[in-house]
């Protein structure tokens, strides 16, 4: 099968999403791809609560403010032109996502923000009660469904982009619910599917974020950025088991009531590590990261190896009138706030690295873009709490619009020739039987181990060495029938992504031989000055490449 | 604890068969975490449709239980003999996967 578009969109989260509206008001037609079903999968629907923007609703805001708060985090690697597009159109792609009925939630009349780490003033956005992603998600798939001009696609896996000359010109996909072989001709195409959490045991985002954006546009010659930067979210729940919630869910606890991160003696801890909190929620991710683990290891953890998160002094009207139906949800879960603490545990939440991409979102292979999470560089070695779903929004908005204005740039177009190794992999006869699965889970038990907010060089070395060996027993040849959704091809061509990005960052977490934001070297404690650069990897061939790169040039807060 | 998983699979009402298999769990656990279980222990091809794992925010891992539709990701594993088959009113794909998705949400070569 075979489908011609001006413009191909890998992902339809809200960067996704927002890019096809865009680009579609442009007057281009659009070709909305995603590998799970339209707007449900990725990480946009997961968002529990803040979107970070300058609207000045709450208190007298600019868009100044909100960088010089997104650069602090960054830790000194943030792209500035990057973190200004993500700040500076935020509160428009914010507005407009008002006038299409998402439903911020309101205080007195206007847009309510709350108060969040790193920020200096009240500046998140929400959706009651913990509706964020769920309601950006379907508000902006009722948008596409009603714009002119956009083809969806649910169901169907971009497995390689086409190049001619190193200009992308289209894509090879796999449709998953027949198991058909299709080529896409495409005059312009926007990676936006999004980060790499899959790679990790305990996470917060959907199961297809396994960094196939990352390796797509890697193998189409775009270099990736901080790649060694993987966020962990202090606060993921870890037990009683809870079902029905994402385990991200406490962070709007913390927002609305505070609440007291406790270690096994019932004390307060963050202190120990440079931020007192006294119930009040002001500690960065990566502090609370590294005080959590720190508690753990003296053995001051909880049970199940976190801290407790304590709302034991609010009153039961309290918890309702903050979290209505969530206090329901909890009870049937038999977890009641008022009477015990649950535990918590850092959790695999975002990537800071990801595709190198100018403010255009243009990556630097001709006709392919970037979006969201998938564009490295504008959260540095730390994100803030809140920068996600704007990213989204503002990055897809743009990306959308130089997608549309390539639309006439290019100088190839797509040849079936440059197709056939994509399209003869994936209608390969199955290779030898493998446990596809069990090897993901191998995968994500030594990142998780190895790889996590802790590393040394020793667990570094090994967790490339296990990699190594999974890449050997993978082969060259996919495994599975081919036929309608068969997991085990499906697994394979998975695993082919996630282990050439699990090895970026392995090797680039192993070459940073100090400590910053979310990448701690236990063997390198320090932050160093001549460690302020952003490490840039290729894949010319078989090996990647690492090189080190001065940070982005700095543009004017103003 | 054990539960006994009867999961029917095939690709078509003619050829299809149910398989069981003895997943171990603890008490609070989803059914979806016992396919997913099945999957790296047992059987790899088993076909299950799932994005967000445990939030309950995609709304794809819709099949049926003992007769009756549930999301996976919230009904509760049990130690007894549990029955899935995939959504009877939609079309089948293979196994426990069904095409949900809305006709003009679907790609169409």
């Amino acid at each position: 099968m075979h489908v011609e578009t001006d413009i191909l969109i890998i992902g339809s989260g809200g960067a996704g999403m927002y890019a096809a509206i865009e680009a579609a008001r442009a007057g281009v037609s659009v070709f909305l791809a995603d590998r799970s079903l339209i707007g449900r999968g990725g990480a946009t629907v997961m968002a529990q609560m803040t979107v970070a923007v300058a609207l000045g609703e709450e208190t007298p805001d600019h868009w100044s403010h909100h960088l010089a708060d997104t650069i602090r985090a960054g830790r000194g690697l943030t792209d500035e032109r990057l973190a200004r597009l993500l700040c500076e159109d935020g509160p428009d792609c914010i507005r407009e996502m008002d006038t299409w009925g998402v439903g911020w939630a309101r205080r007195d009349g206007h847009i309510a923000q709350a108060m969040a780490p790193g920020h200096d003033r009240p500046r998140c956005a929400y959706v009651d009660f913990l509706n964020t992603g769920p309601a950006v998600s379907k508000t902006l798939r009722t948008v596409v469904n009603r714009t002119s001009g956009i083809r969806k696609a649910g169901d169907l896996m971009i497995v390689d982009l086409v190049r001619r000359d190193g200009e992308v010109t289209g894509a090879v996909a796999l449709h998953l619910s027949t198991g058909a072989p299709v080529t896409i001709a495409a005059k312009a195409t926007i990676v936006a599917a999004g980060g790499l959490t899959r790679l990790y045991r305990r996470n917060s985002a959907s199961a297809n974020m396994g960094g196939d954006g990352y390796a797509l546009a890697l193998r189409a010659g775009a270099p990736l950025i901080d790649m060694e930067f993987v966020q962990f979210f202090p606060i993921g729940h870890l037990a009683p088991r809870l079902i029905g919630m994402d385990p991200i869910m406490w962070d709007p606890f913390r927002y609305k009531l505070g609440g007291r991160l406790l270690n096994s003696d019932k004390e307060e801890f963050t202190a120990r590590y440079g931020t007192r909190e006294d119930g009040k929620y002001v500690v960065t991710r990566d502090l609370a990261t590294y005080a959590i683990i720190k508690e753990v290891d003296a053995g001051r953890g909880s049970p199940h190896g976190g801290a407790y998160l304590s709302f034991e002094h609010c009153s039961a009207e309290a918890l309702r009138a903050a979290f209505g139906p969530v206090i329901d949800r909890l009870a049937a879960n038999n977890i009641d706030l008022t009477k015990m603490p649950v535990e918590v545990a850092p959790i695999a939440h975002y990537h800071m690295g990801g595709v190198a991409a100018d403010a255009r979102m243009e990556t630097e292979v001709p006709g392919l873009m970037v979006a969201g999470e998938a564009v490295g560089g504008a959260n540095g070695a730390n994100r803030l709490s809140g920068n996600a779903i704007t990213e989204a929004l503002a990055f897809g908005r743009r990306a959308g619009r130089s997608a549309a204005e390539r639309v006439r740039g290019g100088r190839h177009v797509f040849r079936p020739a440059d197709a056939r190794a994509a399209m003869d992999l994936i209608t390969a006869d199955g290779g030898p039987e493998l446990n596809t699965a069990a090897m993901i889970q191998t995968l994500q038990a030594t990142m998780a181990d190895d790889v996590g907010p802790f590393r040394t060089k020793a667990k570094l070395v090994r967790a490339l060495a296990t990699i190594d060996d999974l890449t050997a027993t993978l082969g060259e040849r996919p495994v599975g029938d081919g036929g309608r959704f068969d997991m085990r091809r499906i697994d394979w061509l998975d695993l082919c992504n996630m282990l050439l990005v699990a090895r970026i960052v392995a090797q680039a977490a192993l070459r940073r031989t100090e400590s910053r934001g979310a990448h701690q070297r236990e063997d390198f404690p320090g932050m160093l000055p001549e460690w302020q650069v952003n490490q840039v990897a290729h894949y010319p061939g078989r090996e990647v490449a690492l090189e080190s790169m001065p940070v982005a040039a700095k543009v004017a807060a103003q | 604890m054990k539960a006994t998983v009867k999961v029917w699979r095939g690709l078509d009402a003619e050829t299809g068969r149910f398989e069981t298999y003895e997943v171990p769990f603890e008490p609070g656990q989803s059914v979806l975490d016992g396919l997913r279980w099945i999957r790296a222990n047992r059987d790899p091809s088993l076909a299950i449709r799932f994005s967000c794992i445990n939030a309950n925010a995609c709304k794809e891992c819709m099949m049926e239980l003992d007769g009756e539709t549930v999301y996976a990701c919230t009904a509760r594993l049990e130690p007894r003999e549990m029955t899935l088959k995939p959504l009877r009113n939609k079309k089948l794909v293979r196994d426990l996967v069904t095409e949900i998705a809305p006709p003009a949400e679907r790609f169409k070569g």
